[in-house]
Protein backbone atom coordinates (compact mmCIF):
# COMPACT_ATOMS: atom_id res chain seq x y z
CA UNK A 1 0.00 0.00 0.00
CA UNK A 2 1.33 3.69 -0.59
CA UNK A 3 0.96 5.93 2.26
CA UNK A 4 0.28 9.41 1.60
CA UNK A 5 3.45 10.33 3.09
CA UNK A 6 5.45 8.64 1.13
CA UNK A 7 7.45 10.32 -1.58
CA UNK A 8 8.46 8.26 -4.91
CA UNK A 9 11.82 10.68 -4.93
CA UNK A 10 13.13 9.76 -2.34
CA UNK A 11 12.47 5.87 -1.01
CA UNK A 12 14.34 6.10 2.45
CA UNK A 13 11.70 6.81 5.06
CA UNK A 14 13.81 6.95 8.56
CA UNK A 15 10.94 7.86 10.05
CA UNK A 16 6.74 7.03 9.82
CA UNK A 17 3.60 7.00 11.89
CA UNK A 18 0.96 5.59 9.73
CA UNK A 19 -2.49 5.88 10.92
CA UNK A 20 -1.21 6.47 14.63
CA UNK A 21 -3.85 7.35 17.47
CA UNK A 22 -2.70 7.36 20.80
CA UNK A 23 -5.47 8.16 24.03
CA UNK A 24 -4.58 8.86 27.72
CA UNK A 25 -8.02 7.83 29.56
CA UNK A 26 -10.54 10.55 27.92
CA UNK A 27 -8.38 12.61 26.27
CA UNK A 28 -7.37 11.68 22.39
CA UNK A 29 -3.63 12.89 22.20
CA UNK A 30 -3.10 11.50 18.43
CA UNK A 31 -6.11 11.30 16.08
CA UNK A 32 -5.07 9.46 12.83
CA UNK A 33 -1.42 10.73 12.54
CA UNK A 34 0.53 9.98 9.23
CA UNK A 35 3.98 11.43 8.55
CA UNK A 36 7.30 10.15 7.37
CA UNK A 37 10.57 11.42 7.54
CA UNK A 38 13.52 11.68 4.72
CA UNK A 39 17.13 11.50 5.12
CA UNK A 40 18.33 15.19 5.50
CA UNK A 41 15.13 16.81 6.27
CA UNK A 42 14.45 19.05 8.87
CA UNK A 43 10.79 18.81 9.77
CA UNK A 44 9.44 21.41 12.59
CA UNK A 45 6.50 20.20 14.24
CA UNK A 46 4.14 23.50 15.58
CA UNK A 47 1.41 23.69 17.72
CA UNK A 48 -0.04 25.00 21.22
CA UNK A 49 1.04 23.10 24.22
CA UNK A 50 -1.39 19.79 24.59
CA UNK A 51 -1.50 19.73 20.56
CA UNK A 52 0.23 15.98 21.14
CA UNK A 53 3.91 16.96 20.21
CA UNK A 54 5.10 15.17 22.69
CA UNK A 55 2.89 12.30 22.37
CA UNK A 56 4.29 12.16 18.68
CA UNK A 57 7.69 12.21 19.46
CA UNK A 58 7.47 9.79 22.48
CA UNK A 59 6.06 6.99 20.27
CA UNK A 60 8.74 8.19 17.52
CA UNK A 61 11.67 7.16 20.55
CA UNK A 62 10.18 3.98 21.65
CA UNK A 63 9.26 5.63 25.01
CA UNK A 64 5.39 4.94 24.02
CA UNK A 65 3.45 1.79 22.60
CA UNK A 66 1.42 3.47 19.72
CA UNK A 67 -2.52 1.86 20.71
CA UNK A 68 -2.97 2.31 17.04
CA UNK A 69 -1.73 2.37 13.56
CA UNK A 70 2.30 1.84 12.67
CA UNK A 71 5.77 3.81 13.94
CA UNK A 72 8.59 2.82 12.31
CA UNK A 73 12.23 3.85 13.20
CA UNK A 74 15.01 3.55 10.83
CA UNK A 75 12.52 0.97 9.49
CA UNK A 76 12.51 -0.89 12.69
CA UNK A 77 10.06 -0.69 16.14
CA UNK A 78 11.08 2.12 17.73
CA UNK A 79 11.02 0.10 21.35
CA UNK A 80 13.75 -1.99 20.11
CA UNK A 81 17.36 -0.71 21.03
CA UNK A 82 19.18 -1.67 18.09
CA UNK A 83 16.56 0.55 16.03
CA UNK A 84 17.76 3.90 18.02
CA UNK A 85 21.46 3.13 16.91
CA UNK A 86 20.58 6.32 14.48
CA UNK A 87 18.61 8.09 16.62
CA UNK A 88 19.88 11.18 18.94
CA UNK A 89 17.74 12.39 20.88
CA UNK A 90 17.55 16.51 22.43
CA UNK A 91 14.57 16.33 25.53
CA UNK A 92 13.02 19.45 26.45
CA UNK A 93 13.31 18.80 29.94
CA UNK A 94 15.90 16.89 30.84
CA UNK A 95 18.76 17.71 33.31
CA UNK A 96 22.06 15.41 33.58
CA UNK A 97 23.72 14.35 36.79
CA UNK A 98 25.55 17.73 38.45
CA UNK A 99 28.80 16.22 39.27
CA UNK A 100 29.55 14.38 36.39
CA UNK A 101 31.82 16.26 34.06
CA UNK A 102 31.05 17.18 30.26
CA UNK A 103 33.39 14.67 28.95
CA UNK A 104 32.23 11.77 30.81
CA UNK A 105 28.62 12.21 30.11
CA UNK A 106 29.25 12.30 26.78
CA UNK A 107 31.69 9.33 27.12
CA UNK A 108 28.86 7.82 29.00
CA UNK A 109 26.28 8.03 26.02
CA UNK A 110 28.79 7.35 23.30
CA UNK A 111 29.23 3.76 25.08
CA UNK A 112 25.68 2.88 24.08
CA UNK A 113 26.40 3.05 20.09
CA UNK A 114 28.17 1.37 17.64
CA UNK A 115 29.85 3.76 15.41
CA UNK A 116 30.00 7.27 18.14
CA UNK A 117 31.86 9.86 17.15
CA UNK A 118 35.24 10.95 19.51
CA UNK A 119 34.56 13.08 22.68
CA UNK A 120 36.78 15.39 21.26
CA UNK A 121 34.94 15.83 18.00
CA UNK A 122 31.45 16.34 19.58
CA UNK A 123 32.29 18.34 22.29
CA UNK A 124 34.00 20.86 19.20
CA UNK A 125 30.82 20.41 17.12
CA UNK A 126 28.54 21.54 20.14
CA UNK A 127 31.30 24.28 21.14
CA UNK A 128 32.34 22.67 24.04
CA UNK A 129 35.71 21.81 24.08
CA UNK A 130 36.57 24.48 26.53
CA UNK A 131 34.08 22.93 29.29
CA UNK A 132 35.05 18.96 28.70
CA UNK A 133 36.55 19.17 32.44
CA UNK A 134 33.84 21.08 34.44
CA UNK A 135 30.96 19.44 36.05
CA UNK A 136 27.78 20.22 34.44
CA UNK A 137 26.32 21.60 37.62
CA UNK A 138 28.85 24.19 37.26
CA UNK A 139 27.68 24.88 33.46
CA UNK A 140 25.32 28.04 32.93
CA UNK A 141 22.08 27.26 31.73
CA UNK A 142 22.70 27.76 27.63
CA UNK A 143 25.92 25.47 28.25
CA UNK A 144 23.91 23.03 29.75
CA UNK A 145 21.73 23.10 27.04
CA UNK A 146 24.72 22.45 24.21
CA UNK A 147 25.63 19.30 26.42
CA UNK A 148 22.40 18.13 25.95
CA UNK A 149 22.63 18.78 22.38
CA UNK A 150 26.32 17.52 22.14
CA UNK A 151 24.90 14.18 23.84
CA UNK A 152 22.31 13.71 20.22
CA UNK A 153 25.11 14.16 18.34
CA UNK A 154 27.98 12.15 19.80
CA UNK A 155 25.99 8.58 18.46
CA UNK A 156 26.80 9.87 14.77
CA UNK A 157 22.78 9.86 14.17
CA UNK A 158 21.16 9.45 11.02
CA UNK A 159 18.01 11.19 12.76
CA UNK A 160 17.84 13.87 15.33
CA UNK A 161 15.05 14.66 17.84
CA UNK A 162 15.16 18.00 19.42
CA UNK A 163 12.45 19.53 21.54
CA UNK A 164 12.42 22.88 22.54
CA UNK A 165 16.58 23.11 21.80
CA UNK A 166 16.98 26.95 21.91
CA UNK A 167 14.62 28.02 25.33
CA UNK A 168 17.39 29.97 27.17
CA UNK A 169 19.75 30.54 25.19
CA UNK A 170 20.49 34.23 23.65
CA UNK A 171 20.18 35.49 20.25
CA UNK A 172 23.81 34.89 19.11
CA UNK A 173 23.76 30.90 20.87
CA UNK A 174 20.76 30.74 19.11
CA UNK A 175 22.18 31.43 15.66
CA UNK A 176 25.33 29.65 16.14
CA UNK A 177 22.91 26.47 17.24
CA UNK A 178 21.24 27.05 13.93
CA UNK A 179 24.60 26.77 11.94
CA UNK A 180 25.39 23.44 13.58
CA UNK A 181 21.71 22.24 12.72
CA UNK A 182 21.70 23.51 8.96
CA UNK A 183 25.54 21.91 8.85
CA UNK A 184 24.23 18.36 10.12
CA UNK A 185 21.49 18.82 7.60
CA UNK A 186 23.84 18.78 4.71
CA UNK A 187 25.46 15.63 6.20
CA UNK A 188 22.50 14.10 5.29
CA UNK A 189 21.44 14.32 9.11
CA UNK A 190 17.43 14.29 9.73
CA UNK A 191 15.54 16.57 12.28
CA UNK A 192 12.06 16.62 13.88
CA UNK A 193 12.21 20.05 15.45
CA UNK A 194 9.49 21.59 18.26
CA UNK A 195 9.68 24.90 18.98
CA UNK A 196 7.61 27.94 20.38
CA UNK A 197 9.98 29.70 18.59
CA UNK A 198 8.00 30.30 15.24
CA UNK A 199 10.79 32.01 13.30
CA UNK A 200 13.00 29.19 14.23
CA UNK A 201 11.21 26.74 12.40
CA UNK A 202 11.27 29.10 9.42
CA UNK A 203 14.66 29.54 9.79
CA UNK A 204 15.38 25.98 9.70
CA UNK A 205 12.57 23.77 8.31
CA UNK A 206 11.63 22.18 5.03
CA UNK A 207 8.54 21.48 6.13
CA UNK A 208 6.83 22.33 8.80
CA UNK A 209 3.26 19.67 10.61
CA UNK A 210 0.93 22.26 12.42
CA UNK A 211 -0.87 19.79 14.87
CA UNK A 212 -3.79 21.49 16.86
CA UNK A 213 -5.98 18.53 19.19
CA UNK A 214 -4.30 15.64 18.22
CA UNK A 215 -4.69 16.00 14.35
CA UNK A 216 -2.65 17.07 11.59
CA UNK A 217 -3.69 20.40 10.66
CA UNK A 218 -1.84 21.63 8.24
CA UNK A 219 1.49 20.60 6.08
CA UNK A 220 4.01 21.99 3.86
CA UNK A 221 7.32 24.10 2.98
CA UNK A 222 7.30 27.58 5.32
CA UNK A 223 6.53 29.09 1.69
CA UNK A 224 3.84 26.92 1.39
CA UNK A 225 1.93 27.82 5.15
CA UNK A 226 2.53 32.09 4.79
CA UNK A 227 0.66 31.72 1.34
CA UNK A 228 -2.43 29.77 2.87
CA UNK A 229 -3.08 33.02 5.33
CA UNK A 230 -6.25 34.61 4.70
CA UNK A 231 -4.63 37.81 5.61
CA UNK A 232 -3.63 40.15 2.90
CA UNK A 233 0.03 41.37 2.50
CA UNK A 234 3.17 39.57 3.24
CA UNK A 235 2.64 37.52 6.30
CA UNK A 236 5.02 35.40 8.30
CA UNK A 237 5.27 31.81 9.49
CA UNK A 238 4.16 32.64 12.98
CA UNK A 239 0.78 34.77 11.56
CA UNK A 240 -0.15 31.75 9.38
CA UNK A 241 0.07 29.20 12.15
CA UNK A 242 -2.30 31.74 14.35
CA UNK A 243 -4.47 31.72 11.52
CA UNK A 244 -4.55 27.74 10.90
CA UNK A 245 -5.02 27.23 14.81
CA UNK A 246 -7.42 30.09 14.98
CA UNK A 247 -9.75 28.97 12.27
CA UNK A 248 -9.65 24.99 13.69
CA UNK A 249 -10.15 26.31 17.27
CA UNK B 1 35.10 8.72 6.86
CA UNK B 2 32.77 11.04 6.66
CA UNK B 3 31.70 12.27 9.94
CA UNK B 4 28.36 12.04 10.01
CA UNK B 5 28.18 8.78 7.76
CA UNK B 6 26.50 5.84 9.61
CA UNK B 7 27.90 2.43 9.48
CA UNK B 8 24.31 0.34 9.62
CA UNK B 9 26.89 -2.94 10.03
CA UNK B 10 28.42 -1.78 13.26
CA UNK B 11 27.55 -2.96 16.23
CA UNK B 12 27.49 -2.29 20.09
CA UNK B 13 29.84 -3.12 22.20
CA UNK B 14 27.40 -4.55 25.14
CA UNK B 15 30.11 -5.20 27.32
CA UNK B 16 31.51 -1.50 26.66
CA UNK B 17 28.11 -0.49 27.67
CA UNK B 18 27.79 -2.36 30.79
CA UNK B 19 31.47 -0.93 31.85
CA UNK B 20 30.61 2.57 31.32
CA UNK B 21 27.15 2.53 33.08
CA UNK B 22 28.87 1.09 36.04
CA UNK B 23 31.30 3.70 36.19
CA UNK B 24 29.31 6.23 35.79
CA UNK B 25 27.33 4.87 38.32
CA UNK B 26 29.97 4.78 40.95
CA UNK B 27 31.56 8.17 40.07
CA UNK B 28 28.03 10.01 40.50
CA UNK B 29 27.94 8.47 43.83
CA UNK B 30 31.21 8.75 45.15
CA UNK B 31 30.88 12.43 44.16
CA UNK B 32 26.98 12.99 45.60
CA UNK B 33 27.97 13.62 49.24
CA UNK B 34 24.41 13.80 50.38
CA UNK B 35 24.55 9.94 49.63
CA UNK B 36 27.95 9.02 50.13
CA UNK B 37 28.69 9.94 53.73
CA UNK B 38 25.76 8.68 55.29
CA UNK B 39 25.99 5.63 53.85
CA UNK B 40 29.70 5.27 54.65
CA UNK B 41 29.88 7.28 57.43
CA UNK B 42 26.68 5.95 59.67
CA UNK B 43 26.85 2.74 60.07
CA UNK B 44 30.33 3.05 61.49
CA UNK B 45 30.28 6.21 63.52
CA UNK B 46 27.30 3.90 65.27
CA UNK B 47 29.36 0.89 65.13
CA UNK B 48 32.28 2.93 66.87
CA UNK B 49 29.92 4.34 69.39
CA UNK B 50 27.80 1.35 70.11
CA UNK B 51 30.34 -1.67 69.34
CA UNK B 52 33.62 -0.65 70.64
CA UNK B 53 33.31 2.31 72.92
CA UNK B 54 29.86 1.80 75.40
CA UNK B 55 29.89 -1.57 76.11
CA UNK B 56 31.38 -3.06 79.42
CA UNK B 57 35.42 -4.10 78.91
CA UNK B 58 34.03 -7.79 80.10
CA UNK B 59 31.27 -8.02 77.38
CA UNK B 60 33.15 -6.08 74.66
CA UNK B 61 34.56 -8.78 72.41
CA UNK B 62 31.45 -10.76 72.40
CA UNK B 63 29.39 -7.16 71.53
CA UNK B 64 31.73 -6.58 68.76
CA UNK B 65 31.51 -9.38 66.80
CA UNK B 66 27.37 -9.31 67.30
CA UNK B 67 27.16 -5.58 66.10
CA UNK B 68 29.91 -6.00 63.46
CA UNK B 69 27.25 -8.67 61.72
CA UNK B 70 24.20 -6.66 62.53
CA UNK B 71 25.45 -2.89 61.71
CA UNK B 72 26.98 -4.91 58.58
CA UNK B 73 23.25 -5.72 57.73
CA UNK B 74 22.43 -2.15 58.55
CA UNK B 75 25.46 -0.87 56.81
CA UNK B 76 24.61 -2.78 53.27
CA UNK B 77 20.91 -2.09 53.49
CA UNK B 78 21.61 1.70 52.90
CA UNK B 79 23.33 1.63 49.89
CA UNK B 80 20.94 -0.52 48.30
CA UNK B 81 17.97 0.95 49.50
CA UNK B 82 18.94 4.35 48.79
CA UNK B 83 21.15 4.06 45.81
CA UNK B 84 18.00 2.45 43.91
CA UNK B 85 15.21 4.22 45.82
CA UNK B 86 15.99 7.79 45.50
CA UNK B 87 18.71 7.18 43.34
CA UNK B 88 16.52 6.26 40.33
CA UNK B 89 13.52 8.27 41.40
CA UNK B 90 15.89 11.57 41.31
CA UNK B 91 16.53 10.22 37.89
CA UNK B 92 13.73 9.34 36.19
CA UNK B 93 12.04 13.13 38.16
CA UNK B 94 15.49 14.96 35.92
CA UNK B 95 14.76 13.52 32.74
CA UNK B 96 18.03 11.68 32.83
CA UNK B 97 16.20 8.22 32.61
CA UNK B 98 14.43 9.12 30.23
CA UNK B 99 17.47 10.00 28.14
CA UNK B 100 19.00 6.28 29.08
CA UNK B 101 15.68 4.56 27.34
CA UNK B 102 15.48 6.89 24.20
CA UNK B 103 19.01 6.32 23.55
CA UNK B 104 19.98 2.32 21.98
CA UNK B 105 21.47 1.72 25.62
CA UNK B 106 20.57 -1.77 26.97
CA UNK B 107 18.73 -0.79 30.08
CA UNK B 108 20.28 -3.71 31.95
CA UNK B 109 23.26 -1.83 31.56
CA UNK B 110 21.55 1.01 33.74
CA UNK B 111 20.55 -1.30 36.30
CA UNK B 112 24.02 -3.01 36.12
CA UNK B 113 25.39 0.41 37.32
CA UNK B 114 23.20 1.07 40.03
CA UNK B 115 23.26 -2.59 41.18
CA UNK B 116 27.24 -1.92 40.98
CA UNK B 117 27.05 1.38 42.93
CA UNK B 118 24.97 -0.80 45.68
CA UNK B 119 26.57 -3.43 46.30
CA UNK B 120 30.23 -1.57 46.37
CA UNK B 121 28.84 1.08 48.70
CA UNK B 122 28.06 -2.00 50.91
CA UNK B 123 31.41 -3.74 50.69
CA UNK B 124 33.36 -0.82 51.66
CA UNK B 125 30.90 -0.53 54.40
CA UNK B 126 31.61 -3.89 55.65
CA UNK B 127 35.19 -3.78 55.27
CA UNK B 128 35.25 -0.33 57.31
CA UNK B 129 33.09 -2.31 59.67
CA UNK B 130 35.88 -5.06 59.41
CA UNK B 131 38.56 -3.26 60.16
CA UNK B 132 37.23 -1.67 63.12
CA UNK B 133 36.33 -4.65 64.62
CA UNK B 134 39.19 -6.15 64.24
CA UNK B 135 41.52 -3.20 64.91
CA UNK B 136 39.66 -1.81 68.08
CA UNK B 137 37.09 -4.66 69.29
CA UNK B 138 39.02 -7.52 69.50
CA UNK B 139 37.17 -9.89 67.23
CA UNK B 140 38.44 -12.66 65.69
CA UNK B 141 37.01 -14.05 62.77
CA UNK B 142 39.26 -17.08 60.58
CA UNK B 143 39.94 -15.46 56.63
CA UNK B 144 36.77 -17.94 55.39
CA UNK B 145 34.45 -16.21 57.98
CA UNK B 146 35.76 -12.46 57.16
CA UNK B 147 35.09 -13.83 53.38
CA UNK B 148 31.52 -15.37 53.77
CA UNK B 149 29.90 -12.12 55.78
CA UNK B 150 31.28 -9.90 52.94
CA UNK B 151 30.07 -12.50 50.76
CA UNK B 152 26.72 -12.80 52.57
CA UNK B 153 25.86 -8.75 53.69
CA UNK B 154 26.79 -8.02 50.21
CA UNK B 155 24.65 -10.54 47.86
CA UNK B 156 21.60 -10.28 50.98
CA UNK B 157 21.84 -6.95 49.96
CA UNK B 158 19.57 -7.74 46.58
CA UNK B 159 16.83 -7.79 47.92
CA UNK B 160 16.90 -4.57 49.31
CA UNK B 161 17.84 -3.27 45.86
CA UNK B 162 14.73 -4.84 44.39
CA UNK B 163 12.58 -3.05 47.52
CA UNK B 164 14.53 0.17 46.55
CA UNK B 165 13.41 -0.50 42.84
CA UNK B 166 10.22 -0.61 43.83
CA UNK B 167 9.63 2.54 45.82
CA UNK B 168 11.62 3.82 42.81
CA UNK B 169 8.82 3.19 40.23
CA UNK B 170 5.94 4.45 42.86
CA UNK B 171 6.99 7.91 43.86
CA UNK B 172 8.75 10.84 42.74
CA UNK B 173 12.21 11.97 43.98
CA UNK B 174 11.12 13.61 47.44
CA UNK B 175 8.39 10.97 48.23
CA UNK B 176 11.43 8.36 47.97
CA UNK B 177 13.59 10.06 50.18
CA UNK B 178 10.78 9.99 52.54
CA UNK B 179 9.36 6.83 51.74
CA UNK B 180 13.41 4.96 52.50
CA UNK B 181 13.99 6.49 55.42
CA UNK B 182 10.10 5.25 56.95
CA UNK B 183 11.47 2.07 56.09
CA UNK B 184 14.91 1.46 56.78
CA UNK B 185 15.66 2.77 60.28
CA UNK B 186 12.58 1.32 61.89
CA UNK B 187 13.01 -2.03 59.72
CA UNK B 188 16.34 -2.02 60.80
CA UNK B 189 15.49 -1.62 64.56
CA UNK B 190 12.72 -4.16 64.48
CA UNK B 191 14.80 -6.66 62.70
CA UNK B 192 16.97 -6.78 65.46
CA UNK B 193 19.81 -5.06 63.56
CA UNK B 194 20.19 -2.40 66.53
CA UNK B 195 19.49 -4.55 69.56
CA UNK B 196 19.47 -8.14 69.71
CA UNK B 197 14.95 -8.68 68.93
CA UNK B 198 14.57 -10.43 72.47
CA UNK B 199 14.79 -7.10 74.35
CA UNK B 200 11.51 -6.89 72.17
CA UNK B 201 7.74 -7.43 73.12
CA UNK B 202 6.79 -11.05 71.54
CA UNK B 203 4.40 -9.24 69.31
CA UNK B 204 7.30 -7.43 67.74
CA UNK B 205 9.86 -10.52 67.91
CA UNK B 206 6.78 -12.21 65.85
CA UNK B 207 6.84 -9.25 63.71
CA UNK B 208 10.58 -8.95 62.99
CA UNK B 209 10.20 -13.02 61.78
CA UNK B 210 8.25 -11.04 58.50
CA UNK B 211 11.08 -8.85 58.15
CA UNK B 212 13.64 -9.40 55.30
CA UNK B 213 16.31 -7.17 57.73
CA UNK B 214 15.85 -9.86 59.82
CA UNK B 215 16.80 -13.08 57.96
CA UNK B 216 19.53 -10.96 56.75
CA UNK B 217 21.15 -10.16 59.85
CA UNK B 218 20.30 -13.68 61.28
CA UNK B 219 22.58 -15.28 58.12
CA UNK B 220 25.51 -12.61 59.63
CA UNK B 221 24.99 -13.54 62.94
CA UNK B 222 25.32 -16.90 61.83
CA UNK B 223 28.45 -16.12 60.34
CA UNK B 224 30.19 -14.89 62.87
CA UNK B 225 28.96 -17.56 65.24
CA UNK B 226 26.75 -15.23 67.31
CA UNK B 227 23.43 -17.57 66.32
CA UNK B 228 22.74 -20.87 64.59
CA UNK B 229 20.21 -19.76 62.09
CA UNK B 230 18.18 -21.78 59.74
CA UNK B 231 20.03 -20.89 56.98
CA UNK B 232 17.63 -22.49 54.30
CA UNK B 233 14.87 -20.45 55.37
CA UNK B 234 16.44 -17.12 55.84
CA UNK B 235 17.70 -17.39 52.15
CA UNK B 236 14.36 -18.21 51.26
CA UNK B 237 12.70 -15.80 52.93
CA UNK B 238 15.39 -13.16 51.49
CA UNK B 239 14.75 -14.47 47.89
CA UNK B 240 11.40 -14.34 48.25
CA UNK B 241 10.99 -10.50 49.16
CA UNK B 242 13.70 -10.01 46.25
CA UNK B 243 11.38 -11.73 43.54
CA UNK B 244 8.23 -9.91 44.99
CA UNK B 245 9.76 -6.77 44.91
CA UNK B 246 10.92 -7.23 41.42
CA UNK B 247 7.77 -8.41 40.38
CA UNK B 248 5.63 -5.39 42.18
CA UNK B 249 8.47 -3.14 40.83
CA UNK B 250 8.18 -4.27 37.38
CA UNK B 251 4.07 -3.96 37.45
CA UNK B 252 4.23 -0.74 38.40
CA UNK B 253 6.97 0.11 35.81
CA UNK B 254 4.30 -1.20 33.00
CA UNK B 255 1.91 0.86 34.34
CA UNK B 256 3.72 4.06 34.20
CA UNK B 257 4.70 2.87 30.89
CA UNK B 258 1.10 3.22 28.96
Amino acid sequence: MSLPTDDPARPEVLARLDRVRHRYADTLALDDVSLALHPGEVLALLGPNGAGKSTLLGLLCGRLRPQEGRVELCGGDPREARSRQSLGVMLQQASLPEMLRVGELLEGQAAAYASPRSTAGTLALAGLSELAARPYGSLSGGQQRRVQFALALVGRPRLVFVDEPTTGLDADARRAFWGVLRGLRAEGVAMILTTHYIEEADALADRVVVLHRGRILAEGTPMELKARTSRSGPQGLEDAVLDLIREAA
Amino acid sequence: MNPLSFDASAVPSVRRAYASEIRLALLQLWRTPAFAIPTLLFPLAFYGLFGLLLPAPEAGAEVARYLLASYGAFGVIGPALFGFGVGMAMERQMGWLALKQVSPLPMGAYFAGKLAGALVFGLAVVVGLGLMAAGFGGVVLAPGQWLLLAGVLVLGSLPFCAMGLWVATLVDARAAVAVVNLIYLPMSVLSGLWFPIHFFPEAMQALALLLPAYHLGELALGVVGARQPDVASSVVVLAAYGLLFLALAARANAGRAD
